[in-house]
Protein backbone atom coordinates (compact mmCIF):
# COMPACT_ATOMS: atom_id res chain seq x y z
CA UNK A 1 0.00 0.00 0.00
CA UNK A 2 2.80 2.30 0.97
CA UNK A 3 4.43 1.59 -2.36
CA UNK A 4 1.18 2.39 -4.17
CA UNK A 5 0.77 5.73 -2.40
CA UNK A 6 4.42 6.58 -2.61
CA UNK A 7 4.14 9.11 -5.50
CA UNK A 8 1.74 11.23 -3.44
CA UNK A 9 4.47 11.90 -0.91
CA UNK A 10 6.04 14.27 -3.41
CA UNK A 11 4.63 17.75 -3.68
CA UNK A 12 5.46 18.06 -7.37
CA UNK A 13 3.47 14.87 -8.05
CA UNK A 14 0.49 16.04 -6.03
CA UNK A 15 0.37 19.30 -7.98
CA UNK A 16 0.88 17.48 -11.26
CA UNK A 17 -1.80 14.92 -10.39
CA UNK A 18 -4.42 17.54 -9.53
CA UNK A 19 -3.46 19.63 -12.57
CA UNK A 20 -3.75 16.60 -14.86
CA UNK A 21 -7.19 15.63 -13.51
CA UNK A 22 -8.46 19.20 -13.93
CA UNK A 23 -7.02 19.43 -17.43
CA UNK A 24 -8.50 16.04 -18.35
CA UNK A 25 -11.95 17.07 -17.11
CA UNK A 26 -11.68 20.48 -18.79
CA UNK A 27 -10.60 19.06 -22.15
CA UNK A 28 -13.28 16.38 -21.88
CA UNK A 29 -15.95 19.03 -21.31
CA UNK A 30 -14.94 21.43 -24.08
CA UNK A 31 -14.00 18.53 -26.37
CA UNK A 32 -17.65 17.44 -26.65
CA UNK A 33 -18.48 20.66 -28.48
CA UNK A 34 -15.27 20.53 -30.50
CA UNK A 35 -15.99 16.99 -31.74
CA UNK A 36 -19.69 17.55 -32.44
CA UNK A 37 -18.92 20.73 -34.36
CA UNK A 38 -16.66 18.69 -36.62
CA UNK A 39 -13.61 20.65 -35.48
CA UNK A 40 -11.55 17.86 -33.93
CA UNK A 41 -8.43 19.23 -35.52
CA UNK A 42 -8.86 22.61 -33.80
CA UNK A 43 -7.22 21.42 -30.59
CA UNK A 44 -4.12 20.44 -32.46
CA UNK A 45 -4.12 23.60 -34.54
CA UNK A 46 -4.97 26.05 -31.80
CA UNK A 47 -2.35 24.68 -29.45
CA UNK A 48 0.22 25.29 -32.19
CA UNK A 49 -1.17 28.78 -32.75
CA UNK A 50 -0.97 29.53 -29.04
CA UNK A 51 2.63 28.36 -29.06
CA UNK A 52 3.32 31.31 -31.36
CA UNK A 53 1.58 33.60 -28.88
CA UNK A 54 3.52 32.14 -25.97
CA UNK A 55 6.82 32.82 -27.69
CA UNK A 56 5.79 36.34 -28.70
CA UNK A 57 4.65 37.19 -25.16
CA UNK A 58 7.97 35.90 -23.80
CA UNK A 59 9.91 38.16 -26.14
CA UNK A 60 7.69 41.15 -25.35
CA UNK A 61 7.97 40.47 -21.65
CA UNK A 62 4.23 39.96 -21.20
CA UNK A 63 2.58 37.58 -18.80
CA UNK A 64 2.40 34.14 -20.46
CA UNK A 65 -1.31 33.60 -19.79
CA UNK A 66 -2.24 37.08 -20.98
CA UNK A 67 -0.19 37.01 -24.18
CA UNK A 68 -0.95 33.43 -25.13
CA UNK A 69 -4.59 33.92 -24.13
CA UNK A 70 -5.11 36.95 -26.33
CA UNK A 71 -3.30 35.24 -29.20
CA UNK A 72 -5.31 32.04 -28.83
CA UNK A 73 -8.65 33.81 -28.49
CA UNK A 74 -7.95 35.85 -31.63
CA UNK A 75 -6.88 32.72 -33.53
CA UNK A 76 -10.03 30.83 -32.46
CA UNK A 77 -12.26 33.73 -33.54
CA UNK A 78 -10.39 34.06 -36.83
CA UNK A 79 -10.78 30.34 -37.54
CA UNK A 80 -14.50 30.52 -36.84
CA UNK A 81 -15.08 33.62 -38.91
CA UNK A 82 -12.89 32.54 -41.82
CA UNK A 83 -14.56 29.13 -42.01
CA UNK A 84 -18.10 30.57 -41.89
CA UNK A 85 -17.71 33.72 -43.92
CA UNK A 86 -15.55 32.47 -46.75
CA UNK A 87 -16.95 28.91 -46.84
CA UNK A 88 -13.50 27.38 -47.06
CA UNK A 89 -14.23 24.73 -44.43
CA UNK A 90 -13.11 24.57 -40.80
CA UNK A 91 -10.19 22.23 -41.53
CA UNK A 92 -8.68 24.57 -44.11
CA UNK A 93 -9.18 27.64 -41.89
CA UNK A 94 -7.53 25.85 -38.96
CA UNK A 95 -4.67 24.73 -41.19
CA UNK A 96 -3.94 28.20 -42.51
CA UNK A 97 -4.32 30.29 -39.37
CA UNK A 98 -2.68 27.97 -36.89
CA UNK A 99 0.32 26.99 -38.99
CA UNK A 100 0.93 30.66 -39.75
CA UNK A 101 0.76 31.42 -36.05
CA UNK A 102 3.05 28.50 -35.20
CA UNK A 103 5.46 29.68 -37.86
CA UNK A 104 5.64 33.06 -36.15
CA UNK A 105 6.68 31.28 -32.96
CA UNK A 106 9.31 29.23 -34.78
CA UNK A 107 10.63 32.36 -36.52
CA UNK A 108 10.98 34.16 -33.18
CA UNK A 109 12.71 31.16 -31.60
CA UNK A 110 15.17 30.92 -34.48
CA UNK A 111 15.89 34.63 -34.01
CA UNK A 112 16.36 34.38 -30.20
CA UNK A 113 17.91 30.93 -29.84
CA UNK A 114 18.82 31.39 -26.19
CA UNK A 115 15.47 30.27 -24.77
CA UNK A 116 14.60 27.26 -26.93
CA UNK A 117 14.78 24.84 -23.98
CA UNK A 118 12.05 26.77 -22.13
CA UNK A 119 9.63 25.87 -24.85
CA UNK A 120 10.30 22.14 -24.81
CA UNK A 121 7.82 21.97 -21.94
CA UNK A 122 5.20 23.80 -23.99
CA UNK A 123 5.72 21.42 -26.89
CA UNK A 124 5.85 18.10 -25.04
CA UNK A 125 4.43 18.90 -21.60
CA UNK A 126 6.20 19.01 -18.26
CA UNK A 127 3.77 18.10 -15.56
CA UNK A 128 6.54 17.80 -13.00
CA UNK A 129 7.14 21.51 -13.31
CA UNK A 130 3.56 22.42 -12.34
CA UNK A 131 3.43 24.84 -9.42
CA UNK A 132 0.62 25.69 -7.02
CA UNK A 133 0.06 28.85 -9.00
CA UNK A 134 -0.44 26.78 -12.17
CA UNK A 135 -2.91 24.51 -10.37
CA UNK A 136 -4.90 27.53 -9.24
CA UNK A 137 -4.99 28.96 -12.76
CA UNK A 138 -6.11 25.61 -14.19
CA UNK A 139 -8.78 25.29 -11.48
CA UNK A 140 -9.98 28.83 -12.23
CA UNK A 141 -10.29 28.17 -15.96
CA UNK A 142 -12.05 24.85 -15.30
CA UNK A 143 -14.58 26.50 -13.00
CA UNK A 144 -15.22 29.41 -15.40
CA UNK A 145 -15.65 26.99 -18.32
CA UNK A 146 -18.02 24.82 -16.27
CA UNK A 147 -20.08 27.91 -15.41
CA UNK A 148 -20.18 28.94 -19.09
CA UNK A 149 -21.32 25.44 -20.11
CA UNK A 150 -23.91 25.44 -17.31
CA UNK A 151 -25.35 28.85 -18.17
CA UNK A 152 -25.27 28.44 -21.94
CA UNK A 153 -25.98 24.72 -22.06
CA UNK A 154 -29.17 25.07 -24.12
CA UNK A 155 -27.71 27.65 -26.51
CA UNK A 156 -24.49 25.67 -27.02
CA UNK A 157 -26.50 22.51 -27.65
CA UNK A 158 -28.74 24.25 -30.21
CA UNK A 159 -25.81 25.91 -32.00
CA UNK A 160 -23.78 22.71 -32.06
CA UNK A 161 -26.72 20.71 -33.40
CA UNK A 162 -28.27 23.16 -35.82
CA UNK A 163 -26.23 26.33 -36.03
CA UNK A 164 -28.12 28.10 -38.79
CA UNK A 165 -31.53 27.42 -37.34
CA UNK A 166 -30.49 28.43 -33.83
CA UNK A 167 -30.21 32.05 -34.93
CA UNK A 168 -33.76 31.92 -36.28
CA UNK A 169 -34.90 30.90 -32.79
CA UNK A 170 -33.29 33.93 -31.21
CA UNK A 171 -29.99 32.37 -30.10
CA UNK A 172 -27.19 34.94 -30.33
CA UNK A 173 -24.91 32.67 -32.32
CA UNK A 174 -22.01 35.10 -32.87
CA UNK A 175 -21.87 36.05 -29.21
CA UNK A 176 -22.01 32.44 -28.00
CA UNK A 177 -19.32 31.56 -30.55
CA UNK A 178 -17.07 34.25 -29.08
CA UNK A 179 -17.64 32.91 -25.55
CA UNK A 180 -16.86 29.40 -26.78
CA UNK A 181 -13.70 30.57 -28.55
CA UNK A 182 -12.60 32.22 -25.32
CA UNK A 183 -13.22 29.05 -23.29
CA UNK A 184 -11.46 26.88 -25.87
CA UNK A 185 -8.40 29.13 -26.04
CA UNK A 186 -8.21 29.28 -22.24
CA UNK A 187 -8.53 25.49 -21.95
CA UNK A 188 -5.72 24.92 -24.41
CA UNK A 189 -3.42 27.45 -22.78
CA UNK A 190 -3.74 25.95 -19.32
CA UNK A 191 -3.38 22.43 -20.75
CA UNK A 192 -0.13 23.24 -22.52
CA UNK A 193 2.16 22.71 -19.58
CA UNK A 194 0.58 19.41 -18.53
CA UNK A 195 0.01 17.79 -21.90
CA UNK A 196 2.12 19.80 -24.29
CA UNK A 197 1.10 21.28 -27.62
CA UNK A 198 1.44 17.96 -29.39
CA UNK A 199 -0.95 15.96 -27.19
CA UNK A 200 -3.73 18.45 -26.45
CA UNK A 201 -5.70 17.36 -29.51
CA UNK A 202 -5.96 13.82 -28.16
CA UNK A 203 -7.20 15.03 -24.77
CA UNK A 204 -9.89 17.09 -26.52
CA UNK A 205 -11.02 14.35 -28.88
CA UNK A 206 -10.66 10.94 -27.22
CA UNK A 207 -12.94 11.32 -24.14
CA UNK A 208 -15.93 12.67 -26.15
CA UNK A 209 -15.49 10.01 -28.82
CA UNK A 210 -15.35 7.23 -26.22
CA UNK A 211 -18.56 8.44 -24.55
CA UNK A 212 -20.25 9.04 -27.91
CA UNK A 213 -19.75 5.34 -28.60
CA UNK A 214 -21.51 4.47 -25.36
CA UNK A 215 -24.48 6.85 -25.39
CA UNK A 216 -26.96 8.58 -27.70
CA UNK A 217 -27.74 11.30 -25.16
CA UNK A 218 -25.99 14.65 -25.30
CA UNK A 219 -26.12 15.27 -21.54
CA UNK A 220 -24.74 11.79 -20.82
CA UNK A 221 -22.01 12.38 -23.37
CA UNK A 222 -21.04 15.65 -21.67
CA UNK A 223 -20.88 14.19 -18.17
CA UNK A 224 -19.23 10.97 -19.38
CA UNK A 225 -16.59 12.84 -21.31
CA UNK A 226 -15.65 14.92 -18.25
CA UNK A 227 -15.39 11.78 -16.12
CA UNK A 228 -13.37 9.84 -18.70
CA UNK A 229 -11.07 12.83 -19.24
CA UNK A 230 -10.41 13.05 -15.49
CA UNK A 231 -10.05 9.29 -15.11
CA UNK A 232 -7.58 8.85 -17.97
CA UNK A 233 -5.57 11.80 -16.65
CA UNK A 234 -5.40 10.34 -13.15
CA UNK A 235 -4.46 6.87 -14.39
CA UNK A 236 -2.02 8.26 -16.92
CA UNK A 237 -0.29 10.45 -14.36
CA UNK A 238 0.00 7.67 -11.84
CA UNK A 239 1.34 5.15 -14.33
CA UNK A 240 3.72 7.68 -15.83
CA UNK A 241 5.37 8.00 -12.43
CA UNK A 242 5.45 4.26 -11.77
CA UNK A 243 6.69 3.37 -15.26
CA UNK A 244 8.88 6.44 -15.70
CA UNK A 245 7.19 7.47 -18.94
CA UNK A 246 6.28 10.99 -20.13
CA UNK A 247 3.01 12.01 -18.42
CA UNK A 248 1.30 13.55 -21.47
CA UNK A 249 1.96 10.46 -23.55
CA UNK A 250 0.69 8.14 -20.79
CA UNK A 251 -2.54 10.15 -20.36
CA UNK A 252 -3.22 9.94 -24.08
CA UNK A 253 -2.42 6.21 -24.13
CA UNK A 254 -4.94 5.67 -21.33
CA UNK A 255 -7.56 7.45 -23.44
CA UNK A 256 -6.67 5.37 -26.47
CA UNK A 257 -6.99 2.22 -24.33
CA UNK A 258 -10.50 3.22 -23.22
CA UNK A 259 -11.37 3.94 -26.85
CA UNK A 260 -10.39 0.39 -27.79
CA UNK A 261 -12.49 -0.94 -24.89
CA UNK A 262 -15.51 1.11 -26.03
CA UNK A 263 -15.00 -0.11 -29.57
CA UNK A 264 -14.88 -3.70 -28.31
CA UNK A 265 -18.05 -3.23 -26.25
CA UNK A 266 -19.87 -1.85 -29.26
CA UNK A 267 -18.79 -4.72 -31.48
CA UNK A 268 -19.74 -7.20 -28.77
CA UNK A 269 -23.23 -5.67 -28.52
CA UNK A 270 -23.58 -5.78 -32.28
CA UNK A 271 -22.62 -9.44 -32.44
CA UNK A 272 -24.97 -10.34 -29.59
CA UNK A 273 -27.93 -8.67 -31.26
CA UNK A 274 -30.32 -11.41 -32.43
CA UNK A 275 -30.55 -11.79 -36.16
CA UNK A 276 -33.82 -10.65 -37.69
CA UNK A 277 -36.25 -13.48 -38.13
CA UNK A 278 -36.72 -13.95 -41.82
CA UNK A 279 -39.33 -15.83 -43.72
CA UNK A 280 -38.64 -17.20 -47.15
CA UNK A 281 -39.87 -14.83 -49.82
CA UNK A 282 -42.61 -16.28 -51.96
CA UNK A 283 -43.15 -14.58 -55.30
CA UNK A 284 -46.61 -13.01 -55.46
CA UNK A 285 -48.22 -12.09 -58.71
CA UNK A 286 -49.96 -8.76 -59.15
CA UNK A 287 -53.19 -10.62 -59.99
CA UNK A 288 -53.17 -12.35 -56.59
CA UNK A 289 -52.88 -9.01 -54.85
CA UNK A 290 -55.75 -7.53 -56.86
CA UNK A 291 -58.01 -10.46 -56.05
CA UNK B 1 -57.76 42.73 -45.27
CA UNK B 2 -55.51 42.11 -42.26
CA UNK B 3 -51.98 43.48 -42.04
CA UNK B 4 -49.50 41.12 -43.71
CA UNK B 5 -47.31 39.02 -41.43
CA UNK B 6 -44.53 39.21 -43.98
CA UNK B 7 -43.94 41.73 -46.69
CA UNK B 8 -41.01 41.92 -49.06
CA UNK B 9 -40.73 45.26 -50.80
CA UNK B 10 -38.42 45.48 -53.83
CA UNK B 11 -36.01 43.05 -52.24
CA UNK B 12 -32.77 42.24 -54.03
CA UNK B 13 -30.14 39.85 -52.71
CA UNK B 14 -26.94 38.58 -54.30
CA UNK B 15 -24.31 36.08 -53.28
CA UNK B 16 -21.28 37.71 -54.81
CA UNK B 17 -22.08 39.59 -57.98
CA UNK B 18 -25.10 37.84 -59.43
CA UNK B 19 -28.50 38.51 -57.89
CA UNK B 20 -30.32 35.46 -56.60
CA UNK B 21 -33.51 37.40 -56.01
CA UNK B 22 -34.24 40.67 -57.71
CA UNK B 23 -36.88 43.27 -56.91
CA UNK B 24 -39.09 40.74 -55.23
CA UNK B 25 -42.40 41.96 -53.89
CA UNK B 26 -44.62 39.61 -51.96
CA UNK B 27 -46.76 39.53 -48.90
CA UNK B 28 -48.27 36.89 -46.73
CA UNK B 29 -51.32 37.43 -44.55
CA UNK B 30 -52.26 35.74 -41.27
CA UNK B 31 -53.88 32.35 -41.83
CA UNK B 32 -52.41 31.83 -45.29
CA UNK B 33 -50.85 28.57 -46.42
CA UNK B 34 -48.50 29.43 -49.27
CA UNK B 35 -46.03 27.48 -51.34
CA UNK B 36 -42.91 28.96 -52.87
CA UNK B 37 -42.14 27.21 -56.15
CA UNK B 38 -39.39 27.50 -58.64
CA UNK B 39 -36.44 25.68 -60.13
CA UNK B 40 -33.23 25.03 -58.19
CA UNK B 41 -31.34 28.28 -57.76
CA UNK B 42 -34.46 30.39 -58.25
CA UNK B 43 -34.07 31.97 -54.81
CA UNK B 44 -36.64 30.05 -52.78
CA UNK B 45 -34.39 29.27 -49.81
CA UNK B 46 -32.87 32.75 -50.04
CA UNK B 47 -36.34 34.26 -49.65
CA UNK B 48 -36.94 32.10 -46.58
CA UNK B 49 -33.61 33.16 -45.07
CA UNK B 50 -34.39 36.82 -45.75
CA UNK B 51 -37.71 36.43 -43.94
CA UNK B 52 -35.95 34.70 -41.04
CA UNK B 53 -33.38 37.49 -40.84
CA UNK B 54 -30.49 35.10 -41.59
CA UNK B 55 -29.66 37.20 -44.66
CA UNK B 56 -29.88 40.93 -45.15
CA UNK B 57 -31.16 42.29 -48.45
CA UNK B 58 -28.81 44.48 -50.43
CA UNK B 59 -31.79 46.48 -51.60
CA UNK B 60 -35.38 46.71 -50.46
CA UNK B 61 -36.98 45.94 -47.13
CA UNK B 62 -38.34 42.88 -45.38
CA UNK B 63 -41.17 43.58 -42.96
CA UNK B 64 -42.31 41.05 -40.39
CA UNK B 65 -45.43 41.98 -38.44
CA UNK B 66 -45.10 45.48 -39.86
CA UNK B 67 -41.56 46.00 -38.55
CA UNK B 68 -38.48 46.43 -40.71
CA UNK B 69 -36.45 43.31 -39.97
CA UNK B 70 -33.19 45.29 -40.11
CA UNK B 71 -34.30 47.65 -37.39
CA UNK B 72 -36.28 45.27 -35.27
CA UNK B 73 -35.46 41.56 -35.65
CA UNK B 74 -38.45 39.32 -35.21
CA UNK B 75 -38.36 35.97 -33.48
CA UNK B 76 -41.96 35.22 -34.23
CA UNK B 77 -41.06 33.14 -37.26
CA UNK B 78 -40.17 29.47 -36.82
CA UNK B 79 -38.09 27.57 -39.30
CA UNK B 80 -38.07 23.92 -40.27
CA UNK B 81 -34.91 23.29 -42.30
CA UNK B 82 -34.44 20.66 -44.97
CA UNK B 83 -33.94 17.29 -43.32
CA UNK B 84 -30.85 16.82 -45.50
CA UNK B 85 -29.07 19.50 -43.46
CA UNK B 86 -29.50 17.65 -40.15
CA UNK B 87 -26.60 15.75 -38.59
CA UNK B 88 -28.39 12.47 -37.90
CA UNK B 89 -25.51 11.13 -35.80
CA UNK B 90 -25.77 13.97 -33.30
CA UNK B 91 -26.52 12.53 -29.84
CA UNK B 92 -29.97 13.95 -29.32
CA UNK B 93 -33.39 12.44 -28.68
CA UNK B 94 -36.74 13.48 -30.16
CA UNK B 95 -37.76 15.07 -26.86
CA UNK B 96 -34.54 17.13 -26.71
CA UNK B 97 -35.03 18.36 -30.29
CA UNK B 98 -38.61 19.42 -29.57
CA UNK B 99 -37.55 21.24 -26.38
CA UNK B 100 -35.13 23.38 -28.42
CA UNK B 101 -38.22 25.15 -29.75
CA UNK B 102 -38.84 26.51 -26.28
CA UNK B 103 -35.39 28.04 -25.87
CA UNK B 104 -36.75 31.59 -25.62
CA UNK B 105 -39.16 30.72 -22.84
CA UNK B 106 -36.76 28.56 -20.84
CA UNK B 107 -34.90 30.00 -17.86
CA UNK B 108 -31.20 30.16 -17.09
CA UNK B 109 -30.90 26.62 -15.79
CA UNK B 110 -29.76 24.02 -18.29
CA UNK B 111 -32.60 21.62 -17.60
CA UNK B 112 -36.26 21.94 -18.61
CA UNK B 113 -38.86 22.86 -16.01
CA UNK B 114 -42.11 20.96 -15.53
CA UNK B 115 -43.91 23.62 -17.61
CA UNK B 116 -41.36 23.23 -20.46
CA UNK B 117 -41.71 19.44 -20.39
CA UNK B 118 -45.52 19.66 -20.35
CA UNK B 119 -45.55 22.05 -23.31
CA UNK B 120 -43.21 19.77 -25.29
CA UNK B 121 -45.24 16.72 -24.36
CA UNK B 122 -48.46 18.38 -25.47
CA UNK B 123 -46.91 19.32 -28.81
CA UNK B 124 -45.55 15.82 -29.36
CA UNK B 125 -49.00 14.40 -28.56
CA UNK B 126 -50.54 16.82 -31.03
CA UNK B 127 -48.22 15.65 -33.77
CA UNK B 128 -48.38 11.97 -32.85
CA UNK B 129 -44.76 11.46 -31.82
CA UNK B 130 -45.11 11.39 -28.02
CA UNK B 131 -44.21 7.72 -27.83
CA UNK B 132 -40.92 8.40 -29.59
CA UNK B 133 -39.75 11.09 -27.17
CA UNK B 134 -36.83 9.05 -25.83
CA UNK B 135 -35.71 7.71 -29.19
CA UNK B 136 -32.69 8.98 -31.09
CA UNK B 137 -33.73 11.15 -34.03
CA UNK B 138 -31.96 8.82 -36.45
CA UNK B 139 -34.28 5.97 -35.42
CA UNK B 140 -37.44 7.64 -36.79
CA UNK B 141 -38.98 7.34 -40.23
CA UNK B 142 -38.80 10.31 -42.61
CA UNK B 143 -42.34 11.41 -41.74
CA UNK B 144 -41.72 11.12 -38.01
CA UNK B 145 -38.49 13.09 -38.31
CA UNK B 146 -40.36 15.85 -40.10
CA UNK B 147 -42.98 15.83 -37.33
CA UNK B 148 -40.26 16.15 -34.69
CA UNK B 149 -38.87 19.28 -36.36
CA UNK B 150 -42.38 20.61 -36.90
CA UNK B 151 -43.06 20.12 -33.19
CA UNK B 152 -39.89 22.07 -32.37
CA UNK B 153 -41.00 24.89 -34.64
CA UNK B 154 -44.56 25.01 -33.29
CA UNK B 155 -43.40 24.94 -29.68
CA UNK B 156 -41.89 28.38 -30.27
CA UNK B 157 -45.48 29.63 -30.79
CA UNK B 158 -44.67 31.40 -34.04
CA UNK B 159 -46.81 33.81 -36.01
CA UNK B 160 -45.43 32.20 -39.15
CA UNK B 161 -44.08 28.73 -39.85
CA UNK B 162 -41.47 28.55 -42.59
CA UNK B 163 -40.49 25.18 -44.05
CA UNK B 164 -37.74 24.49 -46.54
CA UNK B 165 -38.76 21.57 -48.75
CA UNK B 166 -40.50 19.55 -46.05
CA UNK B 167 -41.38 16.84 -48.56
CA UNK B 168 -37.94 16.43 -50.14
CA UNK B 169 -36.59 12.91 -50.07
CA UNK B 170 -39.70 11.22 -48.65
CA UNK B 171 -41.97 8.72 -50.33
CA UNK B 172 -45.32 9.75 -51.77
CA UNK B 173 -47.31 8.41 -48.81
CA UNK B 174 -45.19 10.32 -46.28
CA UNK B 175 -45.41 13.40 -48.49
CA UNK B 176 -49.19 13.17 -48.42
CA UNK B 177 -49.18 12.79 -44.63
CA UNK B 178 -46.90 15.78 -44.13
CA UNK B 179 -48.93 18.02 -46.40
CA UNK B 180 -52.21 16.94 -44.79
CA UNK B 181 -50.70 17.67 -41.39
CA UNK B 182 -49.63 21.13 -42.56
CA UNK B 183 -53.12 21.77 -43.96
CA UNK B 184 -54.58 20.72 -40.59
CA UNK B 185 -52.20 23.04 -38.71
CA UNK B 186 -53.17 25.82 -41.08
CA UNK B 187 -56.87 25.23 -40.37
CA UNK B 188 -55.99 25.51 -36.67
CA UNK B 189 -54.61 28.98 -37.33
CA UNK B 190 -50.94 28.53 -38.20
CA UNK B 191 -49.72 30.66 -41.10
CA UNK B 192 -47.41 28.62 -43.31
CA UNK B 193 -44.89 29.34 -46.04
CA UNK B 194 -43.05 26.40 -47.56
CA UNK B 195 -40.89 25.69 -50.54
CA UNK B 196 -41.38 22.64 -52.70
CA UNK B 197 -40.37 21.17 -56.02
CA UNK B 198 -43.47 19.03 -56.30
CA UNK B 199 -45.99 20.92 -58.38
CA UNK B 200 -48.65 18.23 -58.22
CA UNK B 201 -48.47 18.05 -54.45
CA UNK B 202 -48.66 21.84 -54.34
CA UNK B 203 -51.72 21.79 -56.60
CA UNK B 204 -53.41 19.23 -54.38
CA UNK B 205 -52.60 20.63 -50.94
CA UNK B 206 -51.44 24.25 -51.01
CA UNK B 207 -54.12 26.89 -51.50
CA UNK B 208 -51.76 29.71 -52.53
CA UNK B 209 -48.65 29.38 -54.63
CA UNK B 210 -45.90 31.83 -55.56
CA UNK B 211 -43.87 31.03 -58.66
CA UNK B 212 -40.35 32.36 -58.40
CA UNK B 213 -37.41 32.58 -60.66
CA UNK B 214 -35.24 35.37 -59.33
CA UNK B 215 -38.40 37.48 -59.50
CA UNK B 216 -41.97 36.64 -58.63
CA UNK B 217 -43.48 35.33 -61.85
CA UNK B 218 -47.00 34.88 -60.49
CA UNK B 219 -48.87 34.22 -57.29
CA UNK B 220 -52.35 33.02 -56.52
CA UNK B 221 -54.36 29.81 -56.18
CA UNK B 222 -52.83 26.91 -58.13
CA UNK B 223 -55.91 26.83 -60.36
CA UNK B 224 -55.01 30.26 -61.66
CA UNK B 225 -51.25 30.15 -61.47
CA UNK B 226 -50.54 26.71 -62.89
CA UNK B 227 -50.80 27.53 -66.54
CA UNK B 228 -48.28 26.35 -69.10
CA UNK B 229 -47.32 29.93 -69.77
CA UNK B 230 -46.53 30.78 -66.15
CA UNK B 231 -44.87 27.44 -65.47
CA UNK B 232 -42.79 27.66 -68.61
CA UNK B 233 -41.69 31.16 -67.60
CA UNK B 234 -40.82 29.88 -64.13
CA UNK B 235 -39.07 26.66 -65.06
CA UNK B 236 -37.83 27.62 -68.53
CA UNK B 237 -39.19 24.38 -69.88
CA UNK B 238 -42.28 23.14 -71.63
CA UNK B 239 -44.94 22.15 -69.15
CA UNK B 240 -48.33 20.57 -69.70
CA UNK B 241 -51.25 21.09 -67.34
CA UNK B 242 -54.15 18.65 -67.08
CA UNK B 243 -57.35 19.32 -65.22
CA UNK B 244 -59.44 16.36 -64.21
CA UNK B 245 -62.33 16.17 -61.73
CA UNK B 246 -61.25 19.39 -60.01
CA UNK B 247 -57.71 18.11 -59.79
CA UNK B 248 -54.74 19.68 -61.43
CA UNK B 249 -51.81 17.76 -62.82
CA UNK B 250 -48.62 19.25 -64.14
CA UNK B 251 -46.32 17.28 -66.36
CA UNK B 252 -43.32 17.78 -68.53
CA UNK B 253 -43.77 17.99 -72.23
CA UNK B 254 -42.68 14.56 -73.46
CA UNK B 255 -39.46 14.75 -75.35
CA UNK B 256 -39.17 12.63 -78.45
CA UNK B 257 -41.73 10.19 -77.04
CA UNK B 258 -44.24 8.06 -78.84
CA UNK B 259 -47.18 9.81 -77.11
CA UNK B 260 -46.33 13.01 -78.89
CA UNK B 261 -46.22 11.28 -82.20
CA UNK B 262 -49.67 9.88 -81.59
CA UNK B 263 -51.39 12.95 -80.15
CA UNK B 264 -51.71 16.14 -82.11
CA UNK B 265 -52.07 17.99 -78.79
CA UNK B 266 -50.80 18.96 -76.29
CA UNK B 267 -48.07 21.03 -77.76
CA UNK B 268 -45.95 23.39 -75.72
CA UNK B 269 -48.11 26.02 -74.11
CA UNK B 270 -51.44 24.22 -74.48
CA UNK B 271 -53.67 23.05 -71.69
CA UNK B 272 -56.05 20.17 -71.82
CA UNK B 273 -59.06 21.40 -69.92
CA UNK B 274 -62.58 20.34 -70.69
CA UNK B 275 -65.63 22.22 -69.47
CA UNK B 276 -66.97 19.30 -67.43
CA UNK B 277 -63.61 18.62 -65.86
CA UNK B 278 -63.13 15.30 -67.60
CA UNK B 279 -60.24 14.39 -69.76
CA UNK B 280 -61.07 14.36 -73.43
CA UNK B 281 -61.59 10.89 -74.82
CA UNK B 282 -58.35 9.32 -75.74
CA UNK B 283 -57.64 7.62 -79.00
CA UNK B 284 -57.74 3.81 -78.57
CA UNK B 285 -54.09 3.46 -79.48
CA UNK B 286 -53.10 5.97 -76.78
CA UNK B 287 -55.34 4.29 -74.22
CA UNK B 288 -53.60 1.03 -75.03
CA UNK B 289 -50.19 2.63 -74.79
CA UNK B 290 -50.99 4.23 -71.44
CA UNK B 291 -52.42 1.02 -70.03
CA UNK B 292 -49.31 -0.88 -70.98
CA UNK B 293 -46.82 1.82 -70.12
CA UNK B 294 -48.14 3.61 -67.07
CA UNK B 295 -48.89 1.92 -63.76
CA UNK B 296 -51.83 4.15 -62.90
CA UNK B 297 -54.03 5.21 -65.80
CA UNK B 298 -54.66 8.92 -65.76
CA UNK B 299 -58.42 8.56 -66.23
CA UNK B 300 -58.86 5.94 -63.53
CA UNK B 301 -61.49 7.99 -61.75
CA UNK B 302 -63.62 8.06 -64.85
CA UNK B 303 -63.52 4.27 -64.85
CA UNK B 304 -64.79 4.17 -61.27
Amino acid sequence: MEQLLMPFQFEFFRYGFVAAILVGALCGMIGVYVVLRGMSYIGHGLSHAIFGGAVASYVLGWNFYLGAGLWGFTAALLINQTARRYRIGADAAIGIITTASFAIGVAIISRYRRFTTNFDAALFGNVLGVTLNDVLVIAGVTIVTAVIVFLFYKQLLFITFDREVASAYGVRVEWIDAVFAFALAAAIIVSMQTLGVTLIAAALVIPPIVTRMLTDSFSHMLVGSVLIGALTAALGMYLSFQLDVASGAMIVLMGAFLFVLALGKREFRRLRRPALATEPLVPVSAHDLLD
Amino acid sequence: MSEPIVELRDVTFAYGRSAVVEKVNLHLHPGQFAGLLGPSGSGKTTILKLILGMLKPQRGTVFVNGNDLQERPSHRVSYVPQLETIDWNFPVTVGQVVLMGRIRQMGLLPWATRADKDAAEEMMERLGIAEMRARHIRDLSGGQQQRAFLARALLAQPDLLVLDEPTAGVDIGTQENILRLLAKLNREGVTILMTTHDLNAAAAHIPWVICLNRRVIASGPPDEVFTPKILSATYKGNMVVFRHNDMLFVGEQPHDHSYRDLVPNPVAGDVIITPNGNLPPLAPEIEKLIQSDVASPINSEAKD
